[in-house]
């Protein structure tokens, strides 16, 4: 035996992606990439109105215009008009008003599907938008939440009679136990409304393909397996005739988590005229119809002892559901409800949540969802109870986070923590940043009354990933579950095929996946191929959202493994005239123990599965194995993310000049991916602290729907990241894996804003809108000092 | 209808355009070069970035009637997919992508700015993609892998 790399050392090593080569040449198969002979190609009348009813509508024009062969209007469209479904009524009462794929009779929000009409080239059909005629009577406008609810107001959905979707309580007490508290500190957060822009836009296209009654829909989706469900409960096309397929797919960020009504459209279409039918959104649409994410008004009041111990944390939080219910839009705050109390110990919690209509663009989940909300609230609080009592910020947190060795902790939000090391990554955090030294610099900075002030902005968060033990999902209305499945498949010359049911779009799973069934099947990672996203080749799965891929996916890959090494031995032993007890099995090798020339490779246990021409008794041919697991619980990844913020008193100008982040997401099976989400993740956040924020005018016109004027950061908008990890492994899983999409947007958002309001607190400041622009913080120094 | 005559990665194209027809849109629809694509409708993106005569352009802001006799450079074409662009081979090495959908932008942007400034700091590295977008990366590996690109870049010519 020589140079054999030692079985498991694919795993927790940073390889570089199998992604790469393709991604870096352009030979990619992007949805809009895909041109089908026949295709149809459909545009979208969509409402330039916030509330309107339409009087009139005409589509016969556009049939006039060269190259177009249909166009349709709800009354055209007919039966085939289905609606998006809500898959998560989260209480009974919920109201839910009807999501129709082409508006009926009133338009609910700008960018509201009017009409569609379909051409033999995308720019025919765009052009033929300007032959239908619509007419609207306009309706006011329901765009401010607390408006909304307030009696007399004019409704979103008339014939729901509220712009309440929902109230939920969890927990309780709080008011009682208020009493004993001898501080209490109320705010009021403002989470804004963003945009998930993902760079590659929406793009779907459908095609009967002539085999069987298959139709086959390509979509820029992050759930080709949710999908199909919908699509064949939606419109009736019957399950086992509908394949799709998510072929690369260009980031998601909960925003490809969705059955969009343009999906529903571009099936029906294709199966009513027998054609391939396709649309890819402009970048002006996606911003105005693809859904939106946060927008929540969140009431905090915390109440603590004198000596800073946490006696409660009341929530009563305003959700803006925007004008209808996407598949889980209602759902999106109930994420973030569990996490309000974040890594500490207290006694009570009340949380209320009111679910808001008003007639913009339906919100759903984006990177977090929820979670960020949650952790922006509680990490914002208690630097604002620190201030309060005069305690330095993290010796607060310190004497209120659950300590290591008191997990697994169920706090009192109800969830069970399984682990977590809060010293050891805030021990980290504070030596990379030098926090001392920067202590010691804002000090001299505040006694000199310098122009620039610096803050140190502080985030100890945690997180809920792993979605989802799906009895939890069941408790909580939601009507799905969360497991995941996978199929190891060893071919007779070989090469593995590991298929998953999740779902990429930037993650890197072929990579990753690959890695993780190298280190049990001890195949290198250049034979393993990741088949995913195909309900053709991958028919089980429950896809890529809420940092679950590793956490639940990953398990089922391990198990499937495992699995495939537990039948080969059996074949291995027979071949080798032994007992399965007495073969070992190393870096892809069956070894008789103590006799090391009777050996067998796993490809050639796969050939003689194939051949089957000398298998045990009782042992089926081919050599694959599958497992869905279905996870007991959550995984709990935490970190202590560190700013340093430069505020320039007299512009508002604010600067990040150092950002630290320490994240515990358990074991890692690729580093180097790992510190990309991170990065990735912790941009987004700062972008929600400094730059992004969807707007709209009290007519419920979008201000800033493109974009030249939604500032998504370019890289001369952030700094380089500092970042390291520590490893708390999960006990929830095997692979003892946590999750880590969503961690960095989770966690750096309010650690920006921590910077800035620490920098300008001695002015009398203790809050900045977000995005902190200069103008904002220009004025939250005015007002303070008293000025207007 | 206007008859033009372009050469792209390597192969000459004579066709007929709608004078309002984008060079992007020219070069994926026209001709199939599908490897540049389309992020944004409003040139703030630059996924869509190619080299015309070896200058980086955003190929949504130009008509392919402009390009008429200009030789352009897309992602397709930086390399023949066996020899790897050295920019490449450092956006792989650094994770400077993961969805991979601003990479075909990014890489020429990159290829440009080396071009002009072949030893560039953090700071011009980070002015010289700002019209480039990526919602993936958060920068930092891009940064690298610029950095890195330079380097090899350098050896090369050494």
């Amino acid at each position: 035996m020589t140079d054999v790399v030692d079985t498991g050392t694919a795993l927790g090593r940073p390889i570089k992606r199998k992604e790469d080569a393709r991604l870096l040449h352009g030979q990619t198969n992007w949805t809009d990439n895909i041109r089908l002979p026949g295709t149809l190609h459909m545009a979208i009348l969509r409402s330039p109105l916030a509330h309107a009813k339409i009087t009139n509508l005409d589509v016969s024009g556009a049939l006039a215009m060269p190259n177009v062969v249909a166009a349709f209007g709800a009354a055209e469209l007919g039966e085939l008009n289905s609606s998006v479904p809500c898959v998560w009524p989260v209480t009974d009462d919920m109201v839910a008003p009807d999501f129709p794929a082409l508006v009926k009779d009133t338009v609910h929000h700008v960018g509201d599907c009017v009409a569609v009409v379909l051409a033999t080239d995308a720019v025919s059909a765009a052009d033929a938008l300007e032959g239908i005629s619509v007419d609207y009577e306009p309706l006011q406008a329901v765009v401010n939440m607390e408006s909304a609810i307030r009696a007399g107001s004019t409704l979103v959905h008339e014939d729901k009679g509220t712009n309440t979707c929902y109230v939920y309580h969890l927990g309780g007490g709080y008011d009682e136990k208020v009493k004993e508290a001898d501080v209490v500190v109320k705010r009021r957060f403002i989470n804004q409304r963003l945009i998930p822009a993902f760079m590659e836009p929406r793009s779907v296209i459908a095609a009967p393909m002539g085999m069987s009654n298959e139709i086959t829909m390509w979509s820029a989706t992050q759930i080709p397996h949710i999908l199909r469900l919908l699509i064949a409960l939606v419109t009736g096309i019957p399950e086992n005739n509908l394949r799709v397929i998510a072929p690369d797919v260009g980031g998601g960020f909960g925003g490809k988590l969705q059955l969009y009504r343009e999906e529903i459209l571009v099936a029906q279409l294709a199966r009513k005229l027998g054609r391939p039918v396709k649309w890819t959104e402009t970048r002006s649409e996606n911003m105005v119809a693809t859904h939106h994410g946060r927008d929540h008004i969140q009431d905090i009041e915390i109440a603590a002892k004198s000596d800073g111990t946490l006696v409660g944390l009341k929530v009563d939080l305003k959700a803006n559901m925007g004008a209808y219910l996407q598949i889980i839009t209602p759902g999106i705050p109930l994420l973030g409800m569990f996490m309000y109390p974040g890594i500490y110990k207290m006694e009570a919690y009340d949380f209320t949540c009111t679910g808001v209509f008003t007639n913009t663009t339906p919100t759903d989940a984006y990177r977090g969802a929820g979670r960020p909300e949650a952790t922006y609230a509680i990490e914002r609080i208690i630097d604002e109870l620190a201030a309060e009592l005069g305690m330095e910020p993290m010796e607060l947190r310190r004497k209120n986070w659950i300590k290591h060795e008191e997990f697994p902790y169920t706090t009192i939000a109800g969830l069970t923590y399984d682990s977590g090391n809060y010293e050891a990554a805030t021990a980290r955090a504070l030596e990379l940043f030098d926090y001392d030294g920067l202590r010691a610099e804002q000090k001299r900075r505040r006694d000199s009354g310098n122009r620039v002030q610096l803050g140190i902005g502080i985030s100890t968060f945690t997180e809920m990933c792993g979605l989802a033990p799906s009895r939890t999902l069941g408790a909580l209305k939601y009507v799905a579950g969360g497991w995941e499945h996978c199929t190891v498949r060893v071919l007779p010359t070989g090469k593995v095929e590991v298929i998953t049911g999740t779902s990429p779009h930037g993650q890197g799973h072929e990579t990753a996946w690959s890695q993780i069934a190298s280190s049990i099947l001890g195949v290198p990672v250049e034979d393993i191929e990741v088949v995913h996203s195909d309900t053709g080749r991958a028919p089980y799965g429950m896809d890529t959202y809420g940092s679950r891929s590793l956490a639940v996916g990953g398990q089922a890959i391990k198990a499937a493994s495992d699995r495939v090494v537990e039948k080969a031995k059996i074949i291995a032993a027979h071949q080798l005239e032994c007992s399965p007890a007495d073969l070992e099995y190393i870096n892809g090798v069956f070894h008789v123990k103590g006799d090391p020339e009777k050996a067998q490779p796993l490809g050639a246990v796969a050939f003689e599965a194939f051949t089957a021409h000398n298998l045990p008794d009782g042992v089926e041919p081919t050599l694959s194995a599958e497992a869905t697991i279905d996870p007991q619980d959550f995984s709990y990844p935490h970190g202590t993310h560190l700013a340093a913020m430069e505020v320039d008193t007299e512009t508002g100008k604010v600067k990040l000049r150092k950002y630290v982040c320490v994240d515990d997401v358990g074991v890692q099976v690729n580093p180097m991916i790992v510190e990309g989400q991170v990065h990735g993740g912790v941009a987004q956040g700062i972008a929600q602290a400094l730059y992004e924020g969807a707007n709209y005018d009290e007519d419920g016109q979008p201000q800033n729907a493109n974009l030249s004027t939604y500032l998504l950061p370019s890289a001369a908008d952030l700094p380089s990241f500092i970042t390291d990890t520590t490893c708390t492994p999960s006990t929830t899983n095997p692979l003892g894996t946590k999750g880590v999409g969503e961690a960095g947007a989770i966690a750096s958002t309010p650690a920006i804003v921590n910077g800035i309001v620490d920098a300008i607190r001695h002015l009398g400041v203790n809050d900045v809108l977000m995005p902190a622009t200069p103008m904002t913080v220009w004025k939250a120094i005015q007002a303070a000092q008293g000025g207007k | 209808m206007q008859n033009i005559k372009v050469t792209v990665d390597g192969t000459t194209y004579q066709k007929e355009v709608e004078p309002r027809t984008l060079l992007v849109h020219f070069l994926r629809d026209d001709l199939g070069r599908v490897g540049t694509v389309i992020g944004c409708d409003t040139s703030n993106c630059g996924a869509c970035t190619v080299l015309v005569d070896g200058v980086s352009m955003k190929s949504c802001s130009m008509l392919a009637v402009q390009a008429d006799g200009s030789e352009i450079t897309t992602i397709q074409g930086v390399s023949d997919g066996n020899e790897w662009h050295p920019v490449q081979s450092a956006f792989k090495e650094c994770h400077g992508l993961q969805c991979g959908y601003c990479t075909p932008g990014m890489v020429i942007s990159a290829i440009d700015l080396l071009n002009e400034n072949p030893h560039p700091t953090e700071a011009e590295i980070r002015e010289g993609l700002e019209g480039n977008l990526c919602r993936c990366t958060g920068y930092h590996n891009i940064v690298k892998s610029v950095q890195l690109a330079a380097e090899l870049m350098e050896g090369a010519t050494r």
